[in-house]
């Protein structure tokens, strides 16, 4: 399979790249590692008119400590974050769930930008930033602005990204020693979650129980009211809509989502 | 758009479209067959090939191990692609002598059967143990999760890549073997 025909250039800094696309517009994508995009483009399920490389831009790259926030550079690929010694000590939880995406060439490639921007509902890194509570900052010619992970992701394969808006990095709070639980079912190796759930300090996500990630927010109350994690977790799909598709119906997604979240609550360590 | 990519130690340059794959390039421009295309969907792995920037140390040296299916020629730009052709030593026999050391183990412990996954599943192997010299067998199946046997001939292959660590050469002629001077004849 091959992609539509495009123009590609590759940006020299990020101002190059907010530069290339206010003047390309609407019709030009952004590179990175590409493993979601070339995909789709493969499919023709995307065919942009041209593709701005921010893959190898160094300011793009990279994880460090900022007070009680790590900051994680767009183009950083999930076998950097997942390999960190950082990650691994103060974002367990999100150096695990690099570790779950795809497979050691995937993560030799994707980047935490790319995946998150991509926004897909089964993905490990959309569950576990709205789980962490972590952040996104956003880069464009008129400025920064920085966005809670709860309001990032608006709808399917959908974000609040505005055009001429870029991922510059990724913040996730410093929680050493907070204790994490992270559970996907999957059909095969490999796949996408049928429905995947992450715990951390109270906080629950969901992976594929709607068009975005989401917040188990009525097992999340009954956990901060005294609940056992076993009661919560009876409530982890209340008020979710999932779809359905040839592996799960509604309703078992809802089971899985009980299921997943007790043993995520009942497994943190 | 004019790329320059050093594929097997040859440094070349190519004018090629922005939409040709690193897998076409190394096929169809390159002449480098071992390379296969299976899925085409970044599921099997048997395009797997390393790819390393000209600015990139670290421990992959042969680069990390990517699929070329889901890469582009021109993100390839400037960097250096190892496919299985450039693993052996110039004129490696019949007997096996001068074969890379994974290669060597694949073929002393028959890891391979209709052989179209092999030359991904070396290359995965190859960038396996530059990474972890030493797995367990656990570490190799899952760092070979990225690649499909559809013979399901996996036994074999795990047993190829634990002997070739287990030979105590393999991280280290990993390297040199990549990033040696004496490679097998590239064709085209």
């Amino acid at each position: 399979m091959i992609p539509a025909p495009f123009d590609y250039v590759a940006a020299e800094s990020t101002t190059h790249a907010l530069d290339l696309l206010d003047s390309l517009g609407e019709d030009a994508k952004l590179l990175a590692g590409g493993h979601s995009l070339l995909p789709m483009m493969k499919l023709r399920l995307a065919t942009p008119a041209a593709l701005i490389d921010i893959g190898r831009l160094t300011e793009l790259i990279g994880i460090r400590s900022d007070g009680d926030e790590l900051v994680i550079g767009a183009a950083t690929p999930h076998a950097a974050v997942a390999g960190s010694d950082l990650v691994r000590a103060d974002a367990p939880l999100l150096a695990h769930s690099a570790a779950q995406v795809g497979d050691p060439q995937i993560r030799h490639r994707g980047t935490i930008g790319g995946s998150l921007a991509h926004a897909d509902p089964a993905a490990d890194l959309p569950m576990a930033l709205v789980a962490l509570g972590g952040r996104v900052d956003l880069l464009s010619q008129d400025g920064t602005r920085s966005v809670a992970a709860d309001d990032f992701f608006t709808g399917f394969f959908e974000t609040s990204l505005e055009p001429g808006e870029l991922i510059a990095s990724v913040r996730v709070p410093r929680q050493p020693g907070a204790a994490w639980g992270y559970q996907k079912f999957v059909r095969r190796a490999n796949d996408w979650a049928i429905v995947g759930a992450a715990a951390i300090n109270g906080r629950i996500a969901l992976a594929n129980m709607g068009p975005t990630p989401l917040r188990a927010r009525a097992a999340e109350q009954a956990l901060a009211d005294g609940a056992s994690p076993a009661e919560a977790a009876e409530l982890a799909a209340e008020g979710t809509e999932p779809g359905e598709d040839v592996h799960a119906d509604r309703d078992y997604r809802r089971h899985l989502a009980r299921v997943l979240t007790r043993r995520a609550l009942e497994n943190r360590t | 758009m004019q790329v320059e990519i050093t594929v097997n130690g040859q440094q070349r340059s190519d004018d090629v479209e922005p939409r040709l794959l690193l897998v076409h390039y190394l096929r169809e421009v390159c002449g480098l067959r071992a390379a296969n295309v299976g899925c085409d969907t970044t599921s099997c792995g048997a395009c797997t090939v390393l790819m390393k920037g000209a600015d990139e140390g670290g421990t992959g040296r042969g680069g990390t191990s990517v699929k070329s299916c889901t890469v582009l020629a021109v993100q390839a730009n400037g960097q250096q692609v190892t496919t299985a052709e450039g693993l052996a030593k110039k004129g490696a026999g019949e007997g096996g002598e001068g074969l890379h050391p994974v290669q060597a183990a694949f073929r002393q412990e028959h890891g391979l059967q209709c052989g179209f996954c092999t030359p991904g599943m070396v290359m995965a192997a190859v960038g396996l143990l530059s990474e972890n010299p030493h797995p367990t067998e656990a570490e190799v199946r899952e760092g070979l999760e990225g690649n499909f046997c559809r013979c399901t001939g996996y036994h074999n292959i795990v047993r190829a890549v634990l002997a070739a660590a287990s030979s105590g050469n393999g991280a280290a002629e990993v390297g040199n073997a990549a990033a040696g001077e004496e490679r097998a004849e590239v064709g085209a």
